[in-house]
């Protein structure tokens, strides 16, 4: 199991992406949780049923076809292993992720985007943000970036001027 | 630099802000140092503001002298033995400030920062080999004579000379269930004896209930059922408020459990003696931190992982700029993500296993912020002279030895050994329950029921006292033992006896992973062969 010596994973240890058809039409659940361990709020989180676990144990499937993306399971994950994914018609694409450090972003600003093994790929600029006293402390910010970055950035950092 | 992903505000050595948690500093106080004035705050205890101040050495090791710092935070260790208002050997991480404090070092020659004695760490061995005190003298009277001020030189405190003015009493507390330690298990275990009725008492050496649940600002795994998704910190004040709501369960904080006699439980309550009569007994002492042998292990800046929570996340104070982590378990990798937090940088993550001990996403998060895991690599030693200033790394070959030539220097001024936990088994001892050694479960733990009766009939176990686990598994074995001695109390009737069968049942589906499967194989090792079935 490489990631475990690594701490990041490889794209063939992480599920497949969903279909580039379904990440047009709406935003949509990717987690990153290819590890068995005895967790399970995403799961009980899902109004729609979208993903899979039939026991605690058990690394969560999602139905990418099922899922709305209404983010409830995004807002709860304790491993921050969750990721919106989104293609926009202008060409754009979209992650969503859990932030939790200070400054807290803001709509607008600009960050530098971060790939799994924390390498900046990129600069992207926050669109929304579901703020952290909303959420419990974890603030959701919506990162606007090249479409093909979304398969990669998963951390972002707020550039300083 | 790599990182610095989050810009944290810090005043006199404290957090001004944080993006989980926020600190209620009390009134402003001054403490003296070894006659110098400190800043400090009510609610902060001695070592934590000490700490502020950016004081380092806490005393000296007694036959070298070598500075030693801050370790535990919990009381466990010993390096921050100090003279508190004329009393000796006072762990002042378990002190709180108070306006006027005199707080002097106890070790070391003039006092234990700038030791004349810190020569012998160089000199000793050549003068005075080890043991040869008892030898070099064959006068008696000069022997002795040197002995006596050897043991001076130590610094074990001097024996107060003024009558203590405190006001002591005693008091005898008869009740159903004595529940010893006010963390996850243990206020578990309270919760879940008193709502069937039984008359609790629930004592915690500290100020506050939680235990270690006070520095956990993640959110937990788990399920839904079991708070997953909910902080660390919020489970505790969530158990609290349950705990509060119930009439029979009367809490004693800042109440010590000193000793086990018998069916009796002698503890100290503020400046009141407690003899306890109880009539079962649940042990939810916990655990400790261990070390790892190393060089300059011992150095001050080398950190036990939850003492450096336990200053950051409870007390607010920032324990340097850049921590090194020893150990990829879930403490060590939980540890770098909340350093990152409050604006501390990670210089790496350094695990001897040849992969990452704890949870992936839990590495996973921390990785993608730029901090490098080495697994099969080592510490060293650690680098600085008073304090520490780096620390040296390297790579372990197949038989764990480290390979020469991939030393590696890592820039540091503190280090985090998270290399696991302990069970404080202590009192378990003393009550003369049945002990193994089980590595699975982190060391010396009791033989036990799989209701965690131990094989003294009425003395239970729960929490990493029974086996280092997690505080969602410590909540479900303390409502486990509570519900067993409630039944057995003649309590809570059929309900009650359903109820233990479903605590059994969550628990074992709670340990099917492979993360269980360790504990589960270690628990096989210690389970008492006479089943107590009811």
């Amino acid at each position: 199991m490489s990631y475990l010596e690594k701490g990041y994973a490889e794209l063939n240890e992480l599920p497949p992406f969903p279909s580039e058809e379904r990440m047009k039409k709406k935003s949509v659940a990717y987690i990153e949780c290819p590890q068995p361990i005895p967790c399970s709020p995403c799961y009980e989180s899902c109004p729609v049923d979208a993903i899979k676990m039939d026991n605690i144990n058990d690394p969560p499937v999602v139905d990418y076809e099922k899922c709305t993306g209404c983010m409830n399971c995004i807002r709860v994950c304790p491993g921050l292993a969750i990721f919106m994914l989104r293609l926009r018609e202008d060409g754009k694409g979209e992650v969503t992720l859990q932030y939790e450090f200070l400054p807290w972003l803001k709509k607008g600003d600009k960050v530098e985007l971060l790939n799994r093994k924390g390498e900046v790929v990129g600069i992207g600029v926050v669109n929304w943000v579901l703020p952290a006293e909303r959420n419990d402390q974890t603030s959701l910010v919506r990162v606007e970036m090249d479409a093909k970055l979304i398969y990669e950035v998963r951390a972002v950092r707020k550039v300083r001027e | 630099m790599p990182f610095g992903i989050s810009m944290v505000e810090v005043k006199d050595g404290r957090l001004v802000e944080h993006p989980i948690l926020k600190f209620n500093r009390g009134r402003e106080v001054t403490i003296y140092f070894n006659g110098k004035p400190i800043k400090a705050y009510e609610g902060e205890t001695v070592a934590s503001a000490l700490y502020a101040a950016g004081i380092r050495v806490f005393s000296r090791s007694f036959r070298w002298h070598r500075p030693r710092g801050f370790f535990c935070a919990i009381g466990k260790c010993s390096a921050c033995m100090m003279e508190v208002d004329g009393v000796p050997n006072v762990r002042t991480c378990k002190v709180y400030v108070r306006d006027g404090m005199q707080i002097k070092t106890q070790t070391g020659f003039p006092n234990a920062e700038r030791d004349f004695f810190a020569i012998s760490d160089k000199v000793i061995d050549r003068i005075f080999p080890h043991g040869s005190q008892y030898t070099k003298f064959n006068n008696k009277l000069i022997r002795n004579f040197v002995l006596s001020q050897l043991r001076k030189m130590t610094g074990f405190g001097n024996a107060p000379k003024k009558e203590f003015q405190g006001n002591a009493s005693y008091e005898e507390v008869r009740c159903d269930i004595l529940v010893i330690g006010g963390g996850p298990a243990g206020m578990s275990a309270a919760i879940n004896a008193g709502k069937y009725g039984a008359k609790v008492l629930l004592i915690d050496e500290n100020p506050f209930l939680g235990g270690q649940l006070v520095k956990q600002t993640h959110r937990f795994f788990g399920s839904a059922k079991h708070r997953a998704g909910t902080r660390g910190i919020r489970i505790a004040k969530i158990l609290e408020e349950e705990l509060r709501k119930i009439p029979s369960v009367d809490i004693r904080l800042e109440t010590k459990a000193f000793g086990v006699y018998g069916r009796e439980v002698g503890a100290v309550e503020k400046e009141k003696l407690l003899r306890i009569i109880p009539k079962k007994i649940v042990v939810a002492t916990g655990a400790y931190e261990r070390t790892l042998i190393f060089e300059n292990n011992d150095l001050p800046g080398v950190y036990g992982a939850g003492g450096v929570q336990t200053l950051m996340n409870v007390y607010g104070i920032k324990p340097g700029n850049r921590g090194l982590i020893v150990g990829s378990g879930n403490v060590g990798l939980i540890l770098s993500y909340q350093l990152l937090q409050a604006g501390v940088d990670v210089s790496a993550i350094v695990e001897a296993m040849p992969r990452i001990g704890g949870y992936f996403v839990h590495a996973a998060k921390v990785r993608r912020l730029g901090v490098p895991i080495y697994v099969r690599h080592t510490i060293l030693r650690a680098l600085g002279k008073d304090r520490v200033e780096g620390a040296i790394i390297a790579q372990l070959d197949e038989k764990w030895k480290p390979i020469p030539g991939t030393e590696k220097k890592l820039d540091c001024d503190f280090i985090c050994v998270a290399v696991g936990l302990s069970p404080t088994h202590e009192l378990l001892y003393q009550a003369g329950c049945r002990m193994k050694f089980v590595p699975e479960l982190g060391g010396l733990v009791p033989l036990r029921s799989k209701y965690n009766e131990t094989s003294v009939e009425g003395v239970y176990v729960a929490g990493d006292v029974a086996g280092v686990e997690e505080a969602t598994a410590a909540i479900m074995n303390g409502r486990i033992a509570a519900i067993h001695a409630v039944v057995k109390l003649g309590l809570g009737g059929e309900e009650a006896k359903k109820e233990l069968e479903e605590a059994l049942k969550d628990l074992e589906e709670f340990r099917a992973g492979p993360f269980g499967e360790r504990i589960v194989c270690g628990i096989e090792k210690c389970i008492l062969a006479s089943e107590v079935e009811l």
